[in-house]
C-alpha cells in the first residue's frame, strides 16, 4: 500500500483516530466519554487564537524556543560524507523535547477545569516535564514510574519530588514504562472527574497520538525553516530515535510531503535484534492492540506483551505510536535499529568531538546518522533530532564503565 | 435459544437473580480451574465468568492483576482455556461460560479462529474489556457466526445515547460497571446504580448484570434487588491468592462465599 498521493500532511488520522489500520480507540467503556470530552476540547482549542497565543508565548519564554539547529562540523568531518545538523531539543527547559507536549496538555487541562494531573514516565523526562508544568500552574501532580526505572533514573525521581510531584512506584508486570502507563490509566478511570492524564508520547487511545504529535510538530516546523535559512535547502535525510515516537513524529511530520527527504526512525536494538533482547516493535514485532490503540508490538505467540530491553529507559517500550506503524507500512519512513553498544559509541563520540552530551535515547539516532553519513556525498545534509541531553544518564554510563559516582 | 438466555429465562420464572462468579483461568495453577468451576456451580453460581490472563490488564485492580501474573507464570493461553471449558462441559452442559479478558490475545489468534474454537469448546459468551462497538464490528460478526454472545460493559460515564448504541449490539446480557474505577474498587452506591439501571432498561430488554464493588453477602443482596445478575470477582480471587499454598482449600472457600451470597440474595426475593 505505497503512498501515491502527493500530500500526506493533514490526511491522518481519520475522525475516529485511525492511521490506516492503526490507532483507534480501544479502551474500557468508562473512558469513552472522557476521551470524547478530551477530543472535543483539543479540537476546539487548537482552533482558538487565544489558546495558541498562550502556547506560543510559553514555548518562547518558558521553554526557550525556538531551539537552534547546529552544524556538527567536526563530527561530520570525522564521519566523512554528509553534513550532520542537530536539532537542539536538548537545550529546552527540562532538557528534552517532552516539555513541548506537557505545556500544551497542561494548558488544555486548565481550560477543561481539571485540578489534578497524572502522567506515566520511563526515563523520567516526561515525568519531570509534567511535574514542571504542574508546579508552574499550581496543579496537583502524580507520576507513575516503574520500580525498575526508579532505580535507574534516581536523579529524575528526585527532580520530580523537588517539583512537588508525588512519584508512585509501579510494582506490577515488568515494572517499567508500559506498566506505569497501565497504572496511570487505572488512576484516570478512578478519578475521571477532576483528573487530566498527560500521556507523554504519541501512543494511547485517540486523540492522544494526534494531539501529542500536534504539540511536538513545533520541532519540525522550526527545523524546516532553520535548515533552509542556514543551508538554502531541505535536508536529504531526517533521523530520530523512536520509543513511543513523539520526538520523531514531531520532527518528521512537517517534512512528510517533501518526497525528496528520506526519513529514518531508529529503534532500540538492545543486545541485538537477533537476541530477542531489544525494544524494536517496528523492526521485529507484529501488529496488535495495547494501551488503547492498534500498532506494532513486542508480543509472544499468545498475544502477551513481552519484556523489552534497551540501555535507555526512554526507548524501553513494547509498543510504538500508531502513526509510525502507518508510516512504516506505507513506506514513507524507514525504521531501523541501533544496539546499546552502537548508541554508547555515538554518545561518547558526540561528547568528545562536539562537546555535547546527548541522552542515550538520542544517541541511537546519532549512531544511525553515523552509519548513513559516510555513504553520502559531502554536499548532502542529515538532520538529526537531538531530543534530549545526557545529564540524566551519567549514572548509567558510569556504571557500565565500572565507575561509581 | 442460547444457554445464557435460557438461564436468565429460567431464573426469571423462579424469581431469582443470577449469581455470576469470576475467577482467572489457570490461577494459581492450570489444573485447578475446572474443579473450581464445578464447586462454584454446586454452591449457587448460575453462570461462570472465566478470566483470560493478560500481561497488561489495564482495567483491573491489583487483586486480578496478580491473578493474571500467577496464571501467566504457567503460560496459560486461550488454547489451554478452551481445553478447560471442554473438560468442564463433560460434566456440565447447562451452566453458561463467559470468557472475559482483553483484545490482544484474540487479535493475535484471529477473530474467526477464536470464535470457532471457543464455540467448539462450549463457550457461550465473550466479554472483551477494551473493544468498544466502534472498533468491534468484525469481531462481533465472527462471534455471531458461531452463535456466541458478545457481552458489553456499560459505565457510570455512559450517556443515554451510548447506552442505546451498545445495547443495540450487545448479546446475552449487559454488564453495568457500578463504579468509576478498576475491578475490586470499593464504595458501591446502590441509589446511583438503581438510577442508572433504569436508564439502561429503557434501552434494552436484555438482562442487566452489575459488578465491580460487590464485596460480601450484604452488597450482593442489595444489588440483587436492582439487577438481573450480580457479578463477583475480586473477593473470590483474593481468596484464591490467600490459599495458593494450600490449593485443596480453595474450592471449599469459594463455595462458602458463594453460598452465603446465594442465601442472602434469595432471602430478599
Amino acid at each position: 500500500m505505497a503512498i501515491t498521493a502527493e500530500k500526506i500532511i493533514g490526511t491522518q488520522p481519520d475522525d475516529r483516530g485511525h492511521f490506516g489500520v492503526y490507532g483507534g480507540l480501544f479502551v474500557a467503556e468508562t473512558l469513552m466519554e472522557p476521551l470524547k470530552d478530551l477530543r472535543l476540547a483539543y479540537e476546539k482549542y487548537m482552533q482558538d487564537p487565544e489558546f495558541l497565543k498562550e502556547l506560543d508565548e510559553d514555548l518562547a519564554n518558558y521553554v526557550g524556543r525556538p531551539s537552534p539547529i547546529y552544524f556538527a562540523r567536526r563530527w561530520s568531518r570525522e564521519l566523512g560524507g554528509a553534513r550532520v545538523y542537530l536539532k537542539r531539543e536538548d537545550l529546552n527547559h527540562t532538557g528534552a523535547h517532552k516539555v513541548n507536549n506537557t505545556i500544551g496538555q497542561a494548558l488544555l487541562a486548565k481550560r477543561m477545569g481539571k485540578t489534578r494531573i497524572i502522567a506515566e514516565t520511563g526515563a523520567g523526562q516526561h515525568g519531570v516535564a509534567t511535574a514542571t508544568v504542574a508546579a508552574r500552574m499550581g496543579l496537583e501532580c502524580v507520576v507513575y514510574m516503574g520500580a525498575v526505572d526508579i532505580v535507574r533514573q534516581e536523579a529524575n525521581v528526585y527532580r520530580m519530588k523537588l517539583l512537588g510531584a508525588e512519584v508512585r512506584s509501579v510494582e506490577s508486570g515488568s515494572k517499567t514504562l508500559k506498566d506505569a502507563l497501565n497504572e496511570a490509566m487505572r488512576d484516570w478511570v478512578t478519578n475521571i472527574d477532576d483528573t487530566f492524564y498527560i500521556i507523554g508520547t504519541v501512543a494511547g487511545p485517540h486523540p492522544y497520538p494526534a494531539m501529542v504529535r500536534d504539540f511536538q510538530t513545533v520541532i519540525g516546523r522550526e527545523a524546516r525553516e532553520q535548515i533552509q535559512q542556514q543551508t538554502g535547502r531541505l535536508p536529504d535525510a531526517l533521523v530520530a530515535c523512536v520509543g513511543g515516537g513523539s520526538n520523531a513524529i514531531g520532527l518528521f511530520y512537517p517534512f512528510l510531503d517533501d518526497a525528496a527527504v528520506d526519513i529514518y526512525g531508529v529503534e532500540a536494538a538492545g543486545d541485538g535484534l537477533e537476541t530477542g533482547h531489544h525494544a524494536a516493535p517496528l523492526c521485529a514485532g507484529q501488529p496488535g492492540v495495547l494501551h488503547g490503540n492498534r500498532t506494532y508490538l513486542m508480543e509472544d505467540k499468545d498475544g502477551q506483551i513481552i519484556e523489552t530491553h534497551s540501555i535507555s529507559a526512554g526507548l524501553d517500550y513494547p509498543g510504538v505510536g500508531p502513526e509510525h506503524a502507518w508510516l512504516k507500512d506505507t513506506g514513507r519512513a524507514q525504521y531501523v535499529a541501533i544496539t546499546d553498544e552502537e548508541a554508547l559509541g555515538a554518545f561518547h563520540a558526540l561528547t568528545k568531538i562536539e562537546g555535547i552530551i546527548p541522552a542515550l535515547e538520542s544517541s541511537h539516532a546519532l549512531a544511525y546518522a553515523a552509519k548513513l553519513a559516510p555513504a553520502m556525498e559531502s554536499d548532502q545534509i542529515i538532520l538529526v533530532n537531538l531530543s534530549g541531553r545526557g545529564d540524566k544518564d551519567m549514572h548509567t554510563v558510569a556504571a557500565l564503565e565500572g565507575i561509581e559516582i | 435459544m442460547s444457554r445464557i438466555s435460557q438461564r436468565f429465562n429460567d431464573l426469571r420464572e423462579q424469581g431469582k437473580t443470577a449469581l455470576i462468579p469470576f475467577i482467572t483461568a489457570g490461577d494459581p495453577t492450570p489444573g485447578i480451574t475446572v474443579g473450581l468451576m464445578h464447586d462454584m456451580v454446586s454452591s449457587g453460581a448460575d453462570l461462570i465468568e472465566l478470566g483470560v490472563p493478560f500481561s497488561d490488564p489495564m482495567a483491573d485492580g491489583p487483586v486480578i492483576q496478580r491473578a493474571s501474573e500467577r496464571a501467566l507464570e504457567h503460560h496459560v493461553s486461550l488454547h489451554d482455556i478452551f481445553q478447560m471449558v471442554k473438560t468442564f462441559r463433560e460434566r456440565d452442559q447447562n451452566t453458561p461460560v463467559v470468557l472475559m479478558g482483553y483484545l490482544n490475545p484474540i487479535e493475535v489468534m484471529g477473530y474467526a479462529t477464536f470464535a470457532g474454537a471457543a464455540s467448539a469448546a462450549g463457550v457461550d459468551g465473550v466479554l472483551i474489556v477494551d473493544i468498544p462497538p466502534e472498533e468491534g464490528e468484525e469481531l462481533l460478526q465472527s462471534l455471531r457466526d458461531k452463535a456466541i454472545d458478545q457481552i458489553y460493559l456499560l459505565a457510570p460515564t455512559s450517556t443515554p445515547d451510548r447506552i442505546g448504541q451498545i445495547c443495540n449490539v450487545a448479546g446475552g446480557f449487559v454488564y453495568y460497571v457500578s463504579v468509576k474505577g478498576v475491578t475490586g474498587s470499593s464504595q458501591l452506591d446502590t441509589a446511583a446504580v438503581a438510577e442508572k439501571l433504569e436508564q439502561i432498561r429503557e434501552k434494552t430488554a436484555l438482562p442487566v448484570g452489575v459488578g465491580f464493588g460487590i464485596k460480601d453477602a450484604a452488597t450482593a443482596a442489595a444489588v440483587s434487588q436492582l439487577a438481573d445478575a450480580v457479578v463477583v470477582g475480586s473477593v473470590l480471587v483474593s481468596r484464591v491468592e490467600a490459599l495458593q499454598e494450600t490449593p485443596d482449600e480453595i474450592g471449599p472457600a469459594l463455595a462458602e462465599i458463594l453460598s452465603g451470597m446465594r442465601r442472602a440474595m434469595d432471602a430478599v426475593h
